[in-house]
């Protein structure tokens, strides 16, 4: 397990490389088109490439599939989750300070912009007497989800692993789960590259940059359901809980950029949740630290768990600045 | 017949054949003039229609190009003008079954020259609903998979089903019926060109008027008749589930179909009432839509008023006695704040002020009662709206830290362009059906008049 992921983590630097190299070519190629056929006819059109070792090999530009296909996670897989997983987080509100780094590593993992936030950070405050405390918000991948079950055609759906995920390629834009979500964590988006970074336009030809070639679903460099980049206009997007990063055994991008480690992830089978520096029981610390989950008695079953704003590490500083304000 | 006292006059002599003839004559040719010529002002208003629905196809194509971020919809309000304006559709579709069916179980004759108006306006309706939910997709292109992914679990796939059955169901509600009139119009309308002819002979079906043929329609009828009330509730009740199965504050109600029914028979009524006035005038009718069925469907707005407050106390007062919550903020935003002025117009002018006004008889004359429906219509129209935006801008968690277009909704011209377009539509497939089809159904009519077209025609037999 843990050698397929740097050999893969291996081929895509070398394939980002190659793509790199032959970019211009093969833009003008429709690559995508032909990389989806099965069998695959040669095109007659070379692509120079740098192996591993530093050799400049030439490859047929039909032929960059084999390499590519292999680190792609299926539909099926995306559908079923990462087997013997209960993926959970626990997000410590004594440790909140408004930095907001989360919400610049997941747009800057998922290749969003702002006003596009998977996870957001809202300003709390239980009743008019009561202390103030910044909350960040990132989708619950609830248990009993509100969402999955109104969907007409199955595009949002629930997996073993407890992740609630999105496939962009069949989602109708009803917007019926963004309505049925309580804690609106759903996002949509409006229009071509909606909140689409321009680095993601440029470095990551996936699908979902370039609307024209929608219907033709190409399963090539990671664009997979789990990896939430092929965001499409008129879809539904979301938090994904980074399970492509899962997979790989490493932390969501929140959980690493915030300063504070507020943000811990986790497997509930396991019983550990971890911010990459500590790592806690999770039980434990829902039992020492009260913990408990936001709007428990809608019964959504959520996986994400708070620990209330007790103790905390930063005295509440109100927002000096509006974020967020341009579209 | 003459038990019929809820027909035309106090007191119907029994008419001899001879003028039992010269009165279906007479109906005849006043219900196929508007047939033969259409005026300046009729022409007009088809192209006034035209022109509206032109420009609401333009608007939908710029939305296709570009996505729904043309409309004001962003992720807080994420429903807007389009879902209200299909609930609208599919609230005043119901009145065909009202009208036609209920009326008709319930041994009401009163209301038969109306049938074919309600049920014309139930078909529009439900049909510029489903057009109208397909504007609303981001996207569009992807309707098929509804039938190749439906999941049976979603109330979305319930309205697929139960829309679709509807439509089918009150075309033929409105066909079976039609049949004696298309068969009329293919055997004197023979001035009219060759591709209208053939349409009248297409569909008359062969239709003569025999015995067998009356006998197998008026079975037809009846069984379309019964089929049609659950399902006009149904699809009302999962319109209203599309919301009350989500966990929202306002739309979490236990009461919401029976009070999306109760609503939508009160608006449908009042669009029956609108037409009847219009093609009255238009078409002159005065003789067969007359006061008298101008003050029945006035009593019976007052009573579908009544229902539709009783149903809205339970819907506001109740939530509003507790003051809970995320509900105690969105009730207080439509009670006091925000949207007060309009919560209160239609509350008032499309609820209780009809209700009081019309218990007078001089209200229920034509014209006043015209005035009145239209009022409440154009409130059902803005009580849709005041269904959906609010609650969306009223959820559990604050809207912080988003672009200051997104914590408001107020629709783009897209949007308005789009949904002027749909009304523009349904009044012009209900105009042009007047324009090939007779408006009111003769043979109808003439049997509330004690007139049967079945012996008429068959004597000896």
């Amino acid at each position: 397990m843990e050698k397929e992921n740097t050999e893969g983590s291996q081929r895509r630097k070398f394939l980002k490389f190659g793509l790199l190299a032959g970019g211009a070519t093969l833009a003008g190629l429709g690559i995508q088109k032909t990389l989806h056929a099965d069998t695959i006819p040669e095109s007659g059109k070379k692509v120079k490439l740098m192996t591993a070792d530093g050799k400049l090999v030439e490859v047929d530009s039909n032929h960059m599939k084999h390499h590519i296909a292999e680190s792609t996670i299926s539909d099926i897989q995306s559908r079923e989750g990462i087997e013997g997983k209960k993926f959970v987080m626990v997000i410590d509100l004594a440790r909140c300070a408004n930095a907001r780094k989360c919400i610049e590593g997941c747009q800057k993992m998922h290749h969003k912009r702002p006003p596009v936030e998977w996870i957001k950070v809202k300003k709390m405050q239980d009743a008019n007497d009561t202390a103030p405390y910044w909350m960040a918000q990132p989708c619950f991948h609830c248990d009993n989800p509100p969402c999955t079950k109104v969907c007409p055609v199955d595009a949002t759906f629930k997996r073993k692993d407890g992740v609630v995920l999105i496939d962009n390629n069949r989602c109708i834009g009803c917007r019926f789960c963004m309505a049925a979500c309580p804690y609106n964590a759903r996002v949509f988006n409006w229009g071509k590259n909606w909140g689409t970074s321009d680095a993601a336009v440029v470095s990551c030809p996936t699908p979902g940059n370039n609307d024209s070639n929608d219907s033709t679903r190409t399963n090539y460099n990671n664009d997979s359901i789990e990896t939430s980049l092929q965001d499409k206009m008129g879809t539904v997007s979301k938090c994904d809980f980074c399970v492509s990063m899962a997979r790989q055994s490493k932390l969501p991008d929140c959980v690493t950029s915030c300063p504070n480690g507020t943000l811990l992830y986790g497997d509930a089978n396991e019983d550990t949740v971890t911010n990459g520096d500590e790592t806690f029981r999770l039980s434990e610390l829902i039992r020492d630290r009260a913990g408990y989950r936001y709007l428990e008695e809608l019964g959504t079953e959520p996986r994400v768990y708070y620990l209330p704003a007790v103790q905390r590490n930063f005295p509440f500083e109100d927002d000096k600045v509006a974020h967020n304000t341009t579209e | 017949m003459l038990q019929n006292a809820h027909a035309g006059s106090e007191y119907h002599p029994v008419l001899t054949e001879d003028e039992q003839r010269q009165y279906r004559l007479e109906i005849r040719e006043a219900i196929l003039r508007p047939l033969r010529h259409t005026g300046l002002m009729g022409k007009l208003w088809i192209g006034l229609l035209v022109v509206v629905l032109l420009v609401g196809c333009y608007a939908y194509s710029i939305q296709l190009r570009n996505g729904l971020k043309v409309t004001a919809m962003r992720d807080y309000a994420s429903w807007g003008l389009y879902i209200s304006n299909f609930v609208f559709f599919v609230a005043i579709s119901l009145v065909g079954a009202l009208i036609s069916s209920v009326l008709r179980l319930t041994n009401f004759d009163w209301y038969r020259p109306i049938t074919r108006i309600a049920e014309i306006i139930a078909v529009a309706a439900i049909l510029f609903a489903g057009i109208i939910i397909i504007v609303d997709m981001g996207r569009p292109d992807r309707v098929l998979n509804l039938f190749i992914h439906g999941r049976i679990q979603s109330p979305i796939i319930w309205d697929v089903i139960v829309v679709s059955t509807y439509l089918v169901t009150s075309v033929l509600f409105l066909y079976t019926p039609l049949l004696p009139g298309i068969a009329l119009c293919r055997d004197k309308l023979t001035e009219k060109p060759k591709w209208q002819r053939w349409m009248y002979r297409v569909l008359a079906l062969g239709w003569n008027g025999n015995r067998q043929q009356w006998k197998i329609m008026k079975r037809s009828i009846a069984i379309i008749c019964i089929l049609i009330i659950p399902l006009a509730i149904s699809i009302h009740t999962v319109t209203a589930w599309l919301f009350a199965t989500t966990l929202r504050p306002g739309w979490d109600s236990t009461n919401f179909g029976p009070y999306f029914v109760a609503g939508a028979f009160q608006a449908g009524t009042a669009c029956v009432i609108i037409a009847m006035f219009v093609f009255r005038k238009a078409y002159n009718l005065q003789k067969y839509l007359t006061d008298v069925h101008f003050n029945y469907m006035g009593k019976l707005l007052v009573f579908l008023c009544l229902i539709y407050a009783y149903f809205n106390l339970n819907e506001y007062l109740v939530p509003a006695y507790k003051m809970r919550g995320a509900e105690g903020k969105l009730l207080n935003d439509l009670f006091t704040g925000h949207y007060a002025p309009l919560y209160w117009s239609v509350q008032i002018f499309g609820m209780a002020l009809p209700a009081v006004l019309l218990l007078w008889k001089r209200a229920r004359k034509p014209v006043p009662l015209a005035t009145i429906a239209l009022l409440v219509v154009v409130a059902a129209w803005f009580k849709r709206y005041l269904i959906v935006t609010p609650i969306m801008l009223h959820p559990y968690t604050p809207i912080q830290n988003v672009p200051a277009n997104w914590a408001i909704y107020f629709p783009t011209w897209i949007e308005i362009a789009i949904v002027s377009g749909s009304l523009a539509g349904v009044l012009l497939l209900i105009t042009l059906f007047s324009k090939f089809f007779p408006i009111i159904s003769i043979w109808e009519t003439l049997e509330n008049e004690g007139i049967e077209l079945e012996k008429l025609d068959n004597p000896k037999s």
